[in-house]
């Protein structure tokens, strides 16, 4: 009994394995990204990341899915709170969804691509990316924006928080078979307004808040995850006790 | 508990009932009358488990067409209302969508049993072909429901294997046609995959599963022995004609199959409770981005459960003939019964060639499996990858000469299982 049962535990502690390595295989994706390091739990960071989401994202990215009402309720705000601090939309209710004021025509006219909606932004590329990609913008003055990204070459997105973070030049490496020369790494030239530490952690702030209207869910799964999997150990348990019990007369 | 006692028959209502539809009756003999062999293991938890994920999807898949829009202009935006607006939408939505992914976990090591301990041999050759066709079905219901949320992965997924069928010589292009409803993937596909995958589909799997239980009922479960208990000795503590190595399905595998249940439920809970994408296999990141006609994503692969037979497709250099080494290798599996020629059914007794190429199989078809879900563009790999479509497919050459020709040299076998009182 006692060799058989230390068997199947050694395959449930196989099958937990493979798990946990195909989880984290499928996981690791693009190469050289940051680790963003949010908390979505961590409502400070999700009012800030609000914050800076209102004042330099809205303007041009919507989150058609996300409501006023909702984000009062998760972050922890009033309806005041919220409608004086975090809503620029004109006419817009406590109940409405965030839409930005640029058009989808104006977008297409003044990018060449109208800003994506950013729901869920954070889900299809991921918070590391979003990090990663919001520090790497460099001064270019052959792009149509005067700025380029080494995460996402020639992006349509001019640098909207450089006044935050500085500008930053590129160093070039050794072109590779011919083709234009790498960005080797960059260089912030002209300090901004904030820390690069300050800045790191206003991002973190940003993303945080991103991942967390991705998935407002996730607030309460996690945390309804817990007693879920509480109670499924002590039903498993009492299951394995009445099966013991039957057992008896088999074994 | 009260014995067995066919003379009593229940009165009133109850009794009334059952003189005119016998359910009572029926349920015995499919439960407390039904003798299972006494020393089914792990690998035996599986059945029951699928059973469980079927009810699971089932159920999920009621509540969620109840806010769900079968339409191109509505579908993206409908899941994502479920996901914030409507109460526990999230959790209804990741039950099913984590279930699909567990219904071919739990499928996979089902099928795995049977090739183990021989279950596909005789007299179950009919069962194992049931089990194949659920398998199809299940391949294709899973296929309709991944393009459901009209995502990039949705419309791109459908994009592709579609036009599989436009390999198909003279009639391929008329047949894609056929299947899209249009001239390219378009609401109306959506349409009628919803109407394929909510009801069409899920009624022939229930039937085929009615069937798969009435044949294993009829010919009874295999074990890991492999040994027959319906030729062994006769009569147990329950009935002097059942099999002595039988007991009763019911209590003994029902509690004990509540038991699997209990550890399979923690590991489905954990992950819908805190990983429910799993890191991008069971809900692919670019199905966070509705589907857009114009914009082809970078990589478009299907979900973790039909790589091995992208790995082949992508890896045969003709499209013809890429499309029927793929169907091929799903085919293959329903000759299974008449290729393995072999004396004896379980691992147990078999071969030690058997048990490597056995081995190698489940190799080539796991290693396929995260080939088909890479970029496919790394040389290596594409060599590799051949090799092991060719090791798959030499497991089932392999075995009929192996069992026709009497190489196979198999251990004596017990007359009765091995935990025989």
């Amino acid at each position: 009994m006692t060799k058989k049962l230390s068997r199947t535990s050694r395959i449930a502690l196989f099958l937990a394995g493979l798990v946990v390595a195909a989880a984290s295989h499928a996981a690791g994706g693009a190469d050289n990204l940051l680790p963003a390091n949010t908390q979505i739990g961590n409502k400070g960071m999700l009012q800030r990341g609000a914050a800076m989401y209102m004042n330099y994202c809205a303007g041009c990215h919507s989150a058609q899915y996300v409501r006023y009402s909702r984000l009062a309720e998760d972050l922890g705000l009033s309806e005041e709170q919220v409608m004086d601090n975090l809503v620029f939309q004109v006419d817009a209710k406590f109940g409405d969804t965030i839409v930005s004021g640029l058009s989808r025509e104006d977008g297409i006219a003044f990018f060449g691509t109208a800003p994506p909606d950013l729901s869920l932004v954070a889900r299809s590329r991921g918070p590391d990316w979003l990090f990663t990609y919001m520090r790497s913008f460099y001064r270019d003055p052959t792009a149509a924006t005067g700025w380029n990204n080494t995460v996402f070459a020639n992006s349509s997105m001019p640098h909207v928080l450089w006044e935050l973070q500085g500008i930053q030049e590129p160093h070039y490496g050794e072109p590779v078979d011919g083709g234009d020369p790498p960005v080797e790494h960059l260089e912030l030239i002209q300090a901004g307004l904030v820390t690069p530490g300050q800045y790191d952690a206003s991002l973190r702030d940003l993303v945080s808040f991103l991942e967390y209207i991705g998935e407002p869910a996730a607030l309460k799964r996690q945390a309804l995850g817990v007693w879920v999997l509480l109670f499924l150990a002590i039903f498993t348990t009492l299951a394995w006790l009445l099966k013991r019990e039957y057992w008896k007369d088999v074994h | 508990m009260a014995g067995p006692d066919k003379a009593a028959s229940p009165k009133g209502l109850l009794g009334w009932i059952e003189e005119r539809l016998p359910i009572l009756a029926f349920t015995k003999a499919h439960t407390s009358e039904y003798y299972a062999p006494r020393n089914f293991n792990f690998w035996y938890y599986f059945g029951s488990l699928a059973m469980l994920v079927l009810v699971n999807q089932i159920v999920t898949g009621i509540w969620l067409t109840m806010n769900y829009k079968p339409s191109a202009a509505e579908a993206f935006h409908s899941i994502e209302y479920m996901m914030r607006d409507v109460d526990w939408g999230w959790l209804i939505r990741y039950m099913h969508s984590t279930g699909a992914s567990l219904f071919f976990v739990v499928v996979y090591l089902h099928m795995f049993r049977g090739l183990m301990y021989g279950s596909y041999r005789k007299p179950r050759e009919l069962l194992w072909v049931i089990g194949m066709f659920i398998y199809l079905v299940l391949m294709a219901e899973a296929f309709m429901g991944y393009v459901l949320p009209w995502g990039q992965m949705s419309g791109w997924g459908a994009q592709v294997i579609i036009s599989l069928f436009g390999a198909i010589p003279w009639i391929g292009e008329g047949l894609v046609e056929f299947i899209r409803g249009d001239y390219l993937i378009s609401d109306a596909t959506l349409n009628r995959f919803f109407a394929l995958h909510v009801i069409a589909l899920p009624l022939v799997l229930l039937l085929l599963v009615v069937l798969h239980l009435g044949a294993l009922h009829t010919v009874g479960s295999n074990n890991p022995d492999g040994v027959e208990i319906k030729q062994g000795p006769k009569g147990n503590r329950w009935s002097s004609e059942a099999p002595s190595d039988g007991i009763p399905f019911h209590p003994y595998y029902t509690v004990k199959d509540i038991v699997g249940v209990g550890f399979f439920l923690i590991i489905a809970a954990f992950i819908i409770f805190f990983e429910p994408t799993f890191g991008g296999l069971f809900l692919e990141k670019d199905n966070f981005v509705p589907y857009d006609p114009l914009v082809t994503p970078e990589h478009i692969v299907p979900v973790w459960y039909f790589t091995p037979y992208y790995a082949m497709l992508r890896l045969v250099p003709d499209k013809l003939l890429g499309v029927i080494v793929m169907f091929a290798a799903i085919a293959v599996l329903f000759l299974l019964p008449w290729l393995d020629r072999g004396k004896v059914r379980s691992w147990r007794y078999r071969g030690t060639a058997f048990k490597i190429a056995l081995g190698l199989f489940a190799l080539s078809f796991v290693w396929l499996g995260k080939i088909g879900g890479g970029p496919g563009t790394d040389a290596a790999e594409t060599v590799i990858g051949r090799l092991l479509t060719v090791v798959y497919f030499g497991y089932f050459v392999f075995l009929w000469v192996y069992t026709h020709f009497g190489f196979e040299r198999t251990k004596a076998v017990p007359e009765r299982v091995t935990t025989h009182d």
